[in-house]
């Protein structure tokens, strides 16, 4: 066989090269866009009222989003509520009882196609589950949305975190006498305790930037929060609204509530990441 | 065995029956939305049949509804973002994994998963008042100049737009496809890659020629993994595709696509057979993305298996 003469191949490589390290500062050089972008724009609507106050008529200049994020907070937690015990039992069963069986294969292979759901389809199914038959939008119908996107999330982690947990832990525990639901919600549960908080955290922040699930369940409302059975005042929704209108002290408001929900979410999702670091 | 203590054994009974109707939830949630997309657009599907697919009409007022500039615009937006997605994250794939040092490789990898965690509404408020003002005065300009005798460049450089829409799901579905590509790329045995270096291949030889034949299941999955993201991608889309129900040509053109539609309409329809057409256009939607996360999934699934057992 004939050698081939290198430098050919070498402009390829190096091209190549080129390409990736190019690639890669287009990737962080667009996350800085974006976070520069959202800060630069968004700082100058954060004052006292923007925390504490309803939105201002347009023109009026001042006002706040206190109501939103009130009613995001809420959504989000009722959300959590709902999600977590069963996307915690459900994933104590894919790791624990289930394992191989067709029974649990189908349960974790509907929960992946649900996680790569697009959101708005979970928004029309609790539209049509809990708008329709209430007869007007509602809070309650936002935390059903929220909590649909979350389960398949809690769940996935739950059953890697909890599978991660060493054999020997469970066999030492049962073998004290312990009964099956004691040894996991006890050892196995606190071996993983790192790991199912970063799911949960991750979870959370995932829905709590969510938009298109709330648009025709939770709708948005310029009034107070006060319960979930109307109308719920939420950021996201909030900011589509205003950035959509004519007015430049809304669309401002939208660039502070930005700002907000990007700290927000960005905080959540490093702070789960800090957590299984320092664990693991 | 010995003799099973009764009170446990019966709490263990309660338990696992617990954990599994949990775990049985999921499986009907996909089964209830499905069905109940079916049963709320069935007026639409009887009235319109298949001509909802291929028809542009779009008129509230007539009721005349069809789905077709919708369902162009969500494959054409998601076409672009995948052309300019794809080459980029499978180029980081192999600088954070191959070129970096494991400190920058580190650094690169969180910011680039920092990408997939920014909501969706956050790349439409940025897409709408940052970049597409930058499209419509620099990109697009020179897209114009350079290739403006292809139909798809052509007409008034606006910004918002179809092209701008597909860049920005580009920079979304980036880091779902980099992710998994980087640990295809980590998975392959290092053994596998070792020796085609001891052969003289440089390391895009190795990539090219070792490394991504090995995984290439793993990529492909990956891929459509992206692509189910790209394809129900709401809030950004619905910001910058400029929401106009013809198809056009150019790729400067305003479009829509079946989220963007949804979401901007969905509160406002009040007559049933528009809400109903709306919803059937979910219903393409819930499909599609199906259809394609399926395939993901069973690709993914295939990797993992064949190489925890291979290896």
């Amino acid at each position: 066989m004939k050698p081939r003469p290198p430098t050919g191949r070498r402009i390829v490589d190096l091209l190549v090269r080129v390409w990736a390290v190019i690639s890669a500062l287009a990737g962080i050089g667009v996350l800085i866009w974006i976070l520069s972008g959202v800060i630069s724009r968004g700082i100058g609507a954060l004052n006292l009222s923007f925390f504490t106050q309803l939105p201002a008529p347009p023109g009026m200049g001042g006002g706040g989003v206190a109501n939103a994020i009130l009613g995001t907070l809420a959504m989000t937690c009722g959300a959590t509520l709902i999600s977590v015990p069963i996307g915690l039992l459900s994933g104590i069963y894919l790791a624990e009882f289930g394992q191989e069986s067709k029974v649990a294969d189908q349960s974790r292979f509907s929960a992946n196609v649900l996680m790569g759901m697009p959101s708005i389809i979970v928004g029309l199914f609790a539209y049509a589950l809990v708008v329709l038959p209430l007869g007007h939008f509602s809070g309650y119908a936002g935390v059903v949305a929220l909590a649909i996107l979350m389960i398949p999330v809690v769940t996935r982690t739950t059953e890697d975190m909890l599978r991660l947990v060493p054999n020997t832990l469970r066999e030492s525990a049962l073998a004290l006498g312990a009964p099956r639901w004691k040894v996991t919600l006890a050892v196995v549960f606190r071996a993983a305790k790192a790991g199912l908080i970063t799911g949960i955290l991750l979870a959370v922040a995932r829905v709590s930037g969510e938009t298109a699930p709330l648009l025709f369940t939770a709708l948005d409302s310029p009034y107070w929060f006060t319960s979930l059975s109307g109308p719920t005042p939420n950021l996201t929704v909030t900011i589509f609204n205003y950035a959509m209108s004519p007015y430049d002290d809304w669309v401002q408001l939208a660039w502070g509530a930005s700002l907000v929900i990007t700290v927000g979410v960005l905080a959540f999702t490093l702070l789960a990441r800090f957590i299984l670091r320092t664990r693991h | 065995m010995a003799k099973a203590n009764p009170a446990t054994s019966k709490g263990d009974a309660y338990f696992t029956r617990l954990t599994a109707i949990c775990s049985m939830i999921i499986p009907l949630l996909m089964a209830g939305i499905f069905l109940i997309l079916v049963i709320q657009s069935w007026p639409s599907i009887k009235k319109f049949g298949f001509s909802f697919l291929f028809s542009e009409a779009w008129n509230p007022v007539t009721q005349q509804f069809g789905g077709a500039s919708s369902i162009y615009g969500t494959l054409v937006s998601t076409l672009i973002a995948m052309v300019i997605a794809v080459p980029l994250s499978i180029a980081i794939a192999l600088f954070l994994v191959e070129l970096a040092r494991p400190e920058v490789s580190k650094v690169v990898s969180t910011m680039i998963e920092l990408l997939a965690a920014i909501p969706s509404i956050i790349y439409g408020m940025w897409g709408m008042f940052v970049f597409a003002p930058f499209m419509a005065k620099y990109v697009q300009p020179l897209l114009k100049d350079t290739l403006g005798f292809l139909p798809l460049f052509q007409g008034p450089p606006m910004g918002l737009g179809m092209l701008t829409a597909g860049i920005i799901l580009a920079f979304m579905v980036l880091p779902f496809i980099c992710a998994i590509t980087r640990d295809v790329f980590q998975l392959v045995p290092n053994v596998v890659k070792e020796s085609a270096h001891g052969m003289g291949a440089t390391t895009w030889e190795v990539t090219y020629k070792v490394t991504i034949p090995y995984g290439l299941v793993g990529i492909i999955g990956a891929l459509f993994l992206g692509l189910g993201r790209a394809l129900g991608e709401t809030m950004a889309v619905t910001f910058v595709i400029g929401n106009s129900h013809q198809i056009a040509a150019s790729l400067f053109a305003p479009g829509n696509s079946i989220a963007s539609t949804l979401a901007n309409e969905f509160t406002e329809a009040t007559e049933p057979m528009y809400i109903s057409a709306l919803i059937e256009l979910g219903l393409v939607l819930f499909i599609i993305t199906y259809l394609v996360q399926v395939v993901a999934q069973f690709l993914l699934r295939r990797m993992y298996k064949s190489w925890s057992v291979g290896l």
